[in-house]
């Protein structure tokens, strides 16, 4: 009977009913997405660092790896040390640069990859094979921008003369493969070739350089305490583990989760009072029906019952609606930020995980119930007959 | 035929006052008023606005409290109990008709009578049977999944009255149960009241009206907040 009284009330209104829905569904909408969001960054960011199966990473001393030209100079030394420790399984470096490619006399700039093949950890080959020596892997965009296919040429140069207006060592490359390059923009010019190609360049002057190096650890050891050891043995890098890695995006992400965090608690704000409002007219409007059903024999409890359930109602037809509507919000919005340039393909900002559903939801109901209960309990403890006259009289 | 008067006192307001507050000056809406009702008796309360009838009856009710003295139903003080316990005193032993009927405007007619029984506990399937019976007593078996706007002013305040038989309470009141009705309307009323008391029920009906307090077995005259005639009409 409460349950029919309670929808029979919400019924009674439908444009007044379906009005406050839409605005509890915009509400937890605008809530659920900015839940996805103050995780979203942090949760894609660990899964592109694990996805790859490394668990350290070493860059030059002061950096995080990806976003310096700094390089590691004894390489070769650093991984002879990696390599000697026993629980670390395979070792993947990487010697970042950048070569043109000749097109008169401008060239097509390429951010360039030096990877051990067999191990690397930097791409996925979509198509063809990994690069032997005088060979690359390319981004689709790579070949889109210079016009070339699978299997076709290549000339590089790693620099251009501005003096002589010449470029210098340039060098032909057969494309090998295509590739999908994980920490680099999905819109970048880049291609990856063997590690010794790179560092040959410019006759020999990278020679024993790495920009980064990966490590993945045998089964059960313990991230932490390896990096412990390596930091210890190798006092000119940093040694990052996933999860510190992760920490320091973290720090760098403060931004999003604050402005997450804000923008949620609005939002929650507006649906708590949306539904305060509504519940405030409502009861308000039905003031003599209540003092009826006082009178009739209902206790107060069982009022406040009835308007908290009318309450949760609209939240949770509101909340429900409001997922879809958040869920297509999100994927609109990670459209438009996923353009942003230079951003890796696998960074997402909206990341959906059930539990984000429910918390979005769950605060959203208890917002609801909590705004129901203040103008419940005023309308359930009115004086009856003072009510019920005043009620006659208007 | 009617029923024989019992001898067991059913009510008994004893030295009962009531004063309000308003605009700061103290209104003695009852000035120490008694009265007793029997069980089965068929009571009308007449006498000019304000002079204290529905404040009465709302003592009796238990939809307020007296400033002092006792309110007795069946030896219990009504006054005395918390709001717990005077809302369940009225859901079990007291049926309330009011002049503007207060229907639920969302709820059929069935559904209106059996609000209360739902209130107080009694099955979904047995409350809807006794909704029925109770409407049909009434005369509106016919009419049961019908809204209050559907309904005529006369049906609404039967459906108020089955409504208010509704947990079979031992008392009946009644606040100008015709005063928003026509005359013919509302000489049914007065009929079904009149048949309600020869069924066993105890009603104290608060009315302007002069046919309706003839109807009654007995005639209560206030004035000025206390009881000036007490009259018995028949036994």
């Amino acid at each position: 009977m409460r349950a029919l009284l309670a929808l029979a009330s919400l019924i009674r209104h439908p444009a007044r009913t379906a009005l406050a829905v839409a605005g509890i569904a915009v509400s937890s909408a605008m809530l659920l997405d900015m839940v996805m969001l103050a995780s979203g960054m942090r949760l894609s960011f660990r899964e592109l660092l694990d996805a790859r199966g490394f668990q350290i990473r070493l860059s030059p001393k002061g950096t995080l790896p990806f976003d310096t030209e700094a390089t590691v100079g004894d390489g070769r030394a650093t991984l002879e040390a990696l390599q000697r420790h026993p629980a670390v399984q395979a070792v993947a470096p990487n010697l970042g640069t950048q070569l043109i490619a000749p097109r008169g006399e401008v060239g097509v700039t390429l951010a360039a990859l030096g990877v051990e093949p067999a191990v690397q950890g930097d791409y996925t080959l979509l198509e063809g094979t990994q690069p032997a020596r005088g060979e690359v892997v390319a981004s689709r965009a790579a070949l889109r921008a210079l016009d070339r296919r699978l299997g076709d040429t290549l000339t590089l140069a790693s620099d251009w003369d501005t003096q002589l207006r010449l470029f210098r060592s340039t060098q032909v490359y057969r494309v090998a493969g295509v590739a999908r390059f994980h920490y680099l923009g999905a819109d970048q010019n880049v291609v990856a070739l063997p590690l010794a190609d790179v560092q040959a360049l410019d006759d020999g002057a990278r020679d024993d350089r790495l920009s980064s190096i990966m490590v993945r650890l045998r089964p059960n050891a313990n991230a932490a305490d390896v990096a412990r050891d390596l930091t210890a043995q190798l006092p000119r890098v940093s040694v990052l583990t996933t999860a510190d890695a992760v920490a320091q995006a973290d720090e760098r992400l403060a931004y999003f989760r604050n402005l997450a965090f804000i923008l949620g608690s609005v939002s929650l704000a507006v649906g708590f009072l949306l539904v305060t409002t509504l519940m405030t007219v409502s009861v308000n409007e039905r003031i003599g029906e209540i003092a009826v059903q006082r009178a009739l024999g209902v206790q107060a409890s069982r009022i406040v019952q009835q308007i908290v359930a009318e309450g949760l109602v609209l939240s949770l037809v509101g909340g429900a609606l409001g997922l879809g509507l958040g869920l297509l919000t999100a994927r609109y919005l990670e459209s438009i930020l996923g353009d942003f340039p230079g951003l890796p393909p696998d960074i997402s900002f909206f990341v959906f995980q059930p539990q984000d559903a429910l918390s979005a939801m769950g605060m959203l109901v208890v917002a609801g119930a909590l705004a129901g209960i203040l103008p419940s309990w005023r309308a359930a403890r009115l004086p009856i007959a003072a009510t019920l006259r005043e009620e006659a009289v208007a | 035929m009617s029923r024989a008067l019992s001898d067991t006192m059913l009510l008994e307001a004893v030295d009962i006052h009531r004063d309000y507050a308003m605009a700061g000056d103290a209104v003695h809406a009852l000035r120490g008023l008694s009265l007793s009702v029997a069980e089965g008796d068929y009571v009308a309360i007449v006498g000019p606005s304000g002079c204290g009838k529905s404040t009465l009856l709302n003592l009796l009710g238990a939809l307020d409290r007296p400033s002092r003295g006792a309110v007795r139903v069946r030896g219990q003080d009504v006054a005395q109990l918390n709001d717990r316990a005077a809302t369940d005193f009225r859901l079990r032993s007291v049926g309330f008709v009011f002049q503007r009927f207060h229907l639920l405007p969302m709820l059929t007619a069935a559904e209106n009578v059996a609000l209360p029984m739902a209130e107080a506990g009694v099955s979904a399937r047995e409350r809807l049977a006794r909704a029925a019976e109770l409407l049909a007593y009434v005369g509106l078996g016919g009419r049961t999944a019908h809204r209050p706007t559907q309904l005529s002013g006369g049906e609404q305040q039967r459906v108020a009255i089955a409504r208010a038989l509704a947990n079979q309470p031992a008392l009946v009141l009644a606040d100008e149960p015709t005063g928003e009705l026509d005359a013919r309307t509302g000489a049914e009323i007065i009929a079904l009241f009149e048949q309600l008391n020869q069924d066993g029920t105890t009603l104290v009906v608060v009315t302007h009206d002069e046919e309706l307090a003839q109807a009654a077995r007995r005639v209560v005259h206030m004035k000025d907040g206390a009881i000036v005639r007490d009259e018995r009409l028949r036994d």
